[in-house]
C-alpha cells in the first residue's frame, strides 16, 4: 500500500485550525464566537444529510449521483404541497398531523421513484462507462427539477414543523447575553443525528445492511454469491431518497421550499470531496466542517478582507465550500477517510 | 475407505456449449452428479472448469444445453436463484468482501436463510433482533467448525491467503447448500493447509451430507477425495469415472503431458 502524504493534510488542517480560533485571539468574545460556530454546526449538519445520501449511492452502485440535490428538492415539495392538499383530500387536520400523513406518502414517493431509476436507468446502464450513468443522472436531475415543478408547483412553499422561528438563549450565566440559538435549528440537528445514527445501526446490525455493505465492498463478489444486485440497489436509492426527504424538510422549514434548495444540496459536492466518497463518516465530519468554516469565515474574515482591501461585501459563505474543496483536491484527493482509488467498484 | 451413501442424480448437466465471442470453453459438456457424492473437475489451466461452475450457479449463461437440478431444468437461472435453491459456491480468485470481519463474511452467506422484512429490519423491531441472534449463532458454528475462532472480528483482507479460503468455505457453508461447488480450494496452500482443507471437505460431506463438486489441480487431492472424475480439455470432455479409470484412460495422460499440444 502507498504510503500517505500526511505533510500537506497536517499544513492545510494547521492552516484551518488556526483560522478557526483567530476570532478568538483577535479579540471577538467568547459567546458570540460559540453563537456563530454552533450555527455553523446545524447548517453543516443539513450538508451532511445530503452528503450522506450522495456517499450510499457512490459506495453501493459506483454512481455518482449529481441528482442528489434534485431529489431533496423534488422530496421537499412533496412534502409542502401534500401537506397543503391532504386537509382538502380527506379531511385530516391541516399542520402536523397532515404533516404526518403527508411525510409518510412522501416516503412512498421516494421509493416509487427509487424503482423506476433502478429499472430505467441503472440496469440497463449498469454495464457501460461510468460516464454513460453520470449522464444518466445528470438527465434524472433535470427531469426531477422540471418534473417536480410541473406536479407540485414552482412557486415557494412553507414547511410548518410547528416549532417557533423565535431564537432562544442558552447559557445566559456564563457569557454576557447569552447564547443565541434558533431552537427550528436545534430540532433539525436533533433529527439530522438521530438519521444518522439509525443508519450506522442499520448498516452494522441487520442483514439487509450487511448486504449493502457487502455489495459496497465488492459488486461483483456479492452477485456471484447470489446477493440480488437489483434488490440492493433499489434499497440503496430508498434510503438516498429518504434521507433526501428529511434534509428537504428541514431545510424546507427554515428557509422554504423553493429552486434553491436545489442549489444549496449542491454543497455536498465538496463535502464528499473532502469527506471521501466512499465513507459515511467522511460524509458527517465533511458536512460539520463546512458548516462551521464557512460561517466562521463569513462572519469574522468578511468583516476584515473587505476593511482591508475595501471590497463590496461579503459572500464568503457561497465560495467557502468550494475553496476549500478544491485545496482538499490538491493535497488529498481521496478526501480525509476516502478509498486511494475512485473508481467504481 | 470413507462408507459411501450415494443417493440418485441430484444435477445434470446436459449439452452445455458456452462461448464468449470466439473462444469456445465449453463444448457440448455432458455429465451427472449425484446426491451426497464428491465429484471432481479436472483438467489443464483454460480447459473450461471455472467456467462450468459458473454455468451451474447462474454466473455465465450457457448459449446451449441445459442443466437440471433436482429434477428441475433450469435455464438461465441467475446466481440468487442458484444459491436459494441450495447451490453454494467458492471461488478460484477469493471474492470475499475484504473490507468486512470474517463474521460479517459468513453472515453474508446466511442472509439468504433470513427473512424477517426490510421494515422490521430497520425498525429494529423484535422479530428482526430475535433471527439475527439465531441465526448468528449458527455462523459461531461454521466459525468453529473451520477453526478460524481467533479471527472472528479481523478484517478479511488482512489474513493470510490459506484462512481466506477458509472465509469464502465457510461463506459458502453458511447457506446450508445442498450442492457445494469449489473452485481450486487448496490452490496455493502449504502440504499442512492442503491436509486441513482436505478434511473440512470430507467432514462436510460426511456429516452434513452435503454433494461436493470440486476442481483441483493436485490429482494425489483429486485421486484420495473423489468418488467420480470429470475430465475437461480445451473445452470439450475427454474423461470421465472413478479416479482409477481417468488415470489410466490414455487420452487423459495425453492432455495432462501435453503430448501433441
Ligand atoms: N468472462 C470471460 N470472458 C472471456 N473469456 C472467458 C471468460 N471466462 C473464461 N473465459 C475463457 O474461457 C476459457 C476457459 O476458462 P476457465 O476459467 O473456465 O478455465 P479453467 O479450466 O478454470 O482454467 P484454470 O485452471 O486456469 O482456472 C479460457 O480460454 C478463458 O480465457
Ligand atoms: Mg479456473
Amino acid at each position: 500500500m502507498a504510503t500517505k502524504k500526511n505533510g500537506p493534510v497536517i499544513a492545510l488542517g494547521v492552516v484551518l485550525g488556526i483560522g478557526f480560533v483567530a476570532p478568538l485571539l483577535a479579540g471577538q468574545p467568547l459567546g458570540f464566537f460559540l453563537e456563530v460556530t454552533l450555527g455553523g454546526l446545524m447548517a453543516g449538519v443539513l450538508y451532511s444529510l445530503v452528503a450522506l445520501g450522495f456517499v450510499l449511492i457512490f459506495k453501493a452502485s459506483g454512481v455518482f449521483n449529481f441528482a442528489q440535490g434534485a431529489m431533496v428538492l423534488f422530496a421537499a415539495l412533496a412534502l409542502a404541497r401534500l401537506a397543503e392538499w391532504l386537509p382538502g383530500w380527506v379531511g385530516i387536520p391541516a399542520g402536523l398531523p397532515a404533516l404526518a400523513l403527508a411525510f409518510v406518502l412522501a416516503t412512498g414517493i421516494m421509493i416509487v421513484l427509487a424503482m423506476l431509476i433502478e429499472r430505467i436507468v441503472l440496469r440497463p446502464l449498469v454495464a457501460q462507462d461510468p460516464v454513460a450513468l453520470l449522464m444518466a443522472t445528470l438527465g434524472v436531475t433535470f427531469f426531477l427539477d422540471g418534473f417536480g415543478q410541473t406536479i407540485w408547483g414552482s412557486d415557494v412553499y412553507k414547511i410548518d414543523m410547528g416549532i417557533s422561528k423565535d431564537p432562544t438563549i442558552i447559557l445566559e450565566s456564563m457569557f454576557q447575553g447569552g447564547i443565541l440559538i434558533s431552537k427550528e435549528d436545534l430540532v433539525a440537528t436533533v433529527i439530522a443525528a438521530v438519521l444518522v445514527l439509525g443508519l450506522a445501526i442499520f448498516f452494522q446490525k441487520t442483514a439487509t445492511g450487511r448486504a449493502l455493505r457487502a455489495v459496497a465492498d465488492d459488486h461483483q463478489a456479492a452477485q456471484s454469491i447470489g446477493i440480488p444486485l437489483n434488490r440492493i440497489w433499489v434499497i440503496v436509492w430508498a434510503v438516498a431518497g429518504f434521507v433526501a426527504l428529511v434534509a428537504g424538510m428541514v431545510w424546507g422549514a427554515k428557509l422554504g421550499v423553493q429552486f434553491s434548495l436545489a442549489q444549496l444540496a449542491l454543497k455536498a459536492l465538496p463535502v464528499v470531496i473532502l469527506g471521501g466518497f466512499t465513507s459515511i463518516p467522511g460524509a458527517i465530519l465533511g458536512g460539520l466542517i463546512i458548516g462551521v468554516g464557512e460561517k466562521i469565515s463569513e462572519v469574522f474574515l468578511g468583516p476584515v478582507l473587505i476593511k482591508a482591501f475595501d471590497l463590496a461585501g461579503g459572500g464568503i459563505e457561497n465560495w467557502f465550500a468550494y475553496v476549500l474543496a478544491l485545496l482538499f483536491l490538491m493535497v488529498r484527493p481521496e478526501g480525509l477517510f476516502g478509498e486511494k482509488h475512485i473508481d467504481r467498484v | 475407505m470413507r462408507p459411501r451413501n450415494i443417493g440418485d442424480v441430484i444435477l445434470d448437466v446436459k449439452n452445455i456449449s458456452l462461448s464468449f465471442g470466439g473462444v469456445k470453453a465449453l463444448q457440448n459438456i455432458s455429465f451427472d452428479v449425484k446426491e451426497h457424492e464428491v465429484r471432481a473437475i479436472i483438467g489443464p489451466n483454460g480447459a473450461g472448469k471455472s467456467s462450468m461452475l459458473n454455468c451451474i450457479n447462474g454466473v455465465y449463461h450457457p448459449q446451449e444445453g441445459e442443466i437440471v437440478y433436482q429434477g428441475e431444468v433450469r435455464r438461465d437461472m441467475d446466481t440468487h436463484h442458484a444459491a436459494e435453491s441450495g447451490i453454494g459456491r467458492t471461488f478460484q480468485n477469493l471474492a470475499l468482501f475484504k473490507g468486512m470481519s470474517v463474521l460479517d463474511n459468513i453472515m453474508t452467506g446466511r442472509n439468504l436463510k433470513m427473512k424477517t422484512g426490510i421494515l422490521a429490519q430497520a425498525l429494529h423491531l423484535g422479530p428482526a433482533r430475535a433471527e439475527e441472534l439465531r441465526e448468528r449463532e449458527f455462523v459461531e458454528h461454521v466459525i468453529d467448525f473451520l477453526e478460524i475462532q481467533a479471527y472472528r472480528k479481523t478484517p478479511v483482507g488482512r489474513m493470510p491467503y490459506g484462512l481466506q479460503k477458509r472465509v469464502d468455505l465457510g461463506r459458502a457453508l453458511a447457506a446450508q447448500p445442498k450442492v457445494l461447488l469449489l473452485d481450486e480450494p487448496m490452490a496455493g496452500m502449504n502440504m499442512e493447509e492442503k491436509q486441513d482443507m482436505c478434511r473440512f471437505v470430507l467432514d462436510i460431506n460426511d456429516e452434513f451430507g452435503t454433494t461436493i463438486v470440486l476442481i483441483e489441480h493436485d490429482m494425489g487431492v483429486v485421486m484420495d477425495i473423489s468418488d467420480r472424475v470429470v475430465v475437461l480439455d480445451y473445452g470439450r470432455k475427454i474423461g470421465d469415472g472413478t479416479p482409477e479409470v481417468v488415470r489410466n484412460d490414455p487420452e487423459v495422460i495425453k492432455a495432462y503431458l501435453g503430448v501433441g499440444h
